[in-house]
């Protein structure tokens, strides 16, 4: 197989993904739709044979309520909502990006030092898991009191949700090397540096990429999530907040909402899907089998 | 120059501490020439990889003294004077082949043109030429190895040291990366110390069998193997490199005698 090829074959076995995701994306629109036919609410046309609560248009508005909502203005005279959704989201992202940057810097960070020196990985592992047992909710308040309400801090909040995935990744790829391997580095007179790099990194990236698209998704949540106690209004977070409050005056629009959120996250996770890809092409036939 | 590219006197290995410790090595006098190809054999347990880990400085003796190429074996490592070469081929997945065999040469100032020539070099004295860009997965396992020989020798080591390298082969591979081996040993003169326990594999390859006995691990003899150079195919259907076979069987035997009685008499009925 000629190298270009595997790059080829790469981005098509990526591409794979996302034509999956559409298919099952109006399968659920299809569920969601029977749903209602069965158990949802009287029209001209149709009687439906059930009547379940969930099933009402107040609960599950219908599939084309909410595409129809997107074009519809958020606000009176105002813009329409796809618009407002698309700004926020990408204001969202923004943050999201930060906090993968930040957490995925730290995390692998982390992991090098942990990996080198067996006392700080005793003495301080034990609080990275214990970090995540506290509940965002709770920290997100008080890191918008240290760093003002703020994109920053935003990211920050994100990040305490992205380290640890990285960091606990991190450490078994960078120890995943057969320790033949390392010998073989010792026999060269490698330099600690040259078996980080030549060695720890590379066996340690297909594990980084699986933990980097858990921190990709997770991102997003601590975005939205820290957006909330910052009281910044121009994200995702902030328009759930706002459509969640006014629900019953316009079911859709949450639900709008909701599926940028969805596609939001979704897609960062493809980014980083595709990245990987590229990333470990040459190593497809160990990888991917 | 003539002289001992390795040098040991009486050198111990002992592993653990108080009531657990086991005698991996005990008393080695050993003295390998420049130029010879030189195989440890002897009982799994008898240490031989130990001593070859012990020239290599990937592990430190407990006793006497080590000397590699007229220096302190930590000395040696740290000037790259020998290439290893494991059983398993230890090759990086995500470096093609020809960026295998030049990842020793990165640790040295040696420019990236000079690197790929060596490799390059390397790879036909191999008989690989043609795989440089491919990746290790793409390669059967004895091909492998022979990356994995190449990159050995990418620095032109004085020393090769070979840990069982084509023990996880097949009996035809391993016949076939036998000669070439010795090929390679007569084209480049490195001296060659080669772990192994397979006996006609050792007689083959050698200038000298070293026979070990286990627990403590012992050098019971050195078998000087004068069969003519260069050897081939006709070398194994020589009398005298059975008799070589058996001479270096009967050590074995002598170092190990009940446990090798025992086995032969249940091999006879």
């Amino acid at each position: 197989m000629r190298v270009s090829s595997i790059y080829t074959f790469a981005v098509l076995r990526a591409a794979r993904g996302p034509l999956s995701f559409l298919v099952l994306a109006s399968a659920l629109a299809l569920v969601w739709e029977v749903v209602k036919l069965l158990g949802g609410e009287q029209t001209d046309a149709w009687t439906p044979p059930f009547r379940w609560k969930i099933a009402s248009d107040l609960n599950m508005p219908h599939v084309w309520d909410i595409a129809a909502a997107f074009a519809e203005p958020a606000q009176r005279n105002g813009p329409p909502l796809g618009l407002v959704l698309v700004d926020a989201a990408i204001f969202t992202f923004r943050e999201a990006f930060g906090g993968f940057v930040i957490g995925a810097v730290l995390g692998l960070a982390l992991a090098i030092v942990f990996v080198h020196s067996g006392i700080l990985e005793r003495a301080l592992v034990p609080y990275v898991v214990a970090s995540q047992t506290v509940p965002i909710i709770a920290i997100a308040p008080v890191v918008v009191i240290w760093l003002q309400a703020g994109w920053l801090s935003v990211a920050v909040i994100s990040a305490y949700l992205t380290f640890f995935p990285v960091t606990i990744a991190g450490l078994r790829g960078l120890r995943s090397p057969d320790p033949r391997a390392l010998e073989l580095m010792r026999s060269y007179a490698a330099s600690p540096r040259d078996v980080l790099v030549k060695v720890r990194m590379p066996a340690a990236a297909p594990y980084l990429f699986a933990a980097l698209k858990v921190a990709a998704t997770a991102s997003v949540v601590g975005a939205i999530i820290g957006e909330l106690p910052s009281g910044i209004r121009d994200g995702l977070g902030g328009a759930i907040l706002n459509f969640n409050q006014y629900y019953i005056s316009g079911p859709p629009k949450l639900w709008a909402a909701i599926i940028v959120a969805a596609v939001v996250g979704i897609g960062f996770f493809a980014i980083v899907r595709v990245a990987e890809a590229i990333f470990l092409a040459g190593r497809l036939g160990r990888v991917e089998t | 120059m003539t002289g001992a590219v390795v040098r040991m006197r009486a050198v111990q290995k002992v592993f653990g501490g108080g009531a657990d410790q086991t005698h991996a090595l005990d008393a080695i006098d050993l003295e390998i020439p420049k130029g010879a190809f030189v195989s440890l054999i002897g009982p799994s347990g008898c240490g031989k990889s130990t001593l070859l880990r012990l020239i290599g400085d990937l592990t430190q003796a407990t006793g006497g003294t080590i000397e590699v190429n007229g220096k302190s074996a930590h000395r040696a490592r740290l000037d790259r004077d020998y290439g290893i070469v494991f059983q398993s081929p230890v090759l990086f997945d995500w470096r093609t082949v020809e960026r295998n065999v030049e990842l020793p040469l990165e640790m040295s100032a040696i420019d990236r043109r000079a690197r790929a020539e060596r490799a390059r070099a390397m790879l036909a004295l191999v008989e690989l030429s043609g795989s440089e860009k491919r990746y290790p997965w793409q390669l059967s396992g004895g091909m492998q190895q022979r990356v994995a020989i190449a990159r050995a020798l990418s620095f032109e080591p004085a020393l090769l040291l070979m840990d069982e390298p084509f023990g996880a082969l097949d009996e035809m591979t391993r016949e076939r990366l036998n000669l070439e081996l010795l090929g390679i040993w007569r084209k480049t003169g490195t001296t060659i110390v080669f772990v192994t326990h397979s006996i006609p594999e050792a007689v083959f390859l050698s200038t000298r069998v070293v026979v070990m006995s286990a627990r403590p691990g012992r050098i019971i003899d050195v078998v000087e193997v004068d069969l003519p150079q260069p050897r081939n195919d006709l070398t194994r259907e020589d009398e005298r490199y059975f008799a070589f076979v058996t001479r270096v069987r009967e050590r074995l035997r002598g170092g190990d005698s009940a446990q090798v009685a025992a086995k032969t008499r249940a091999a006879a009925m």
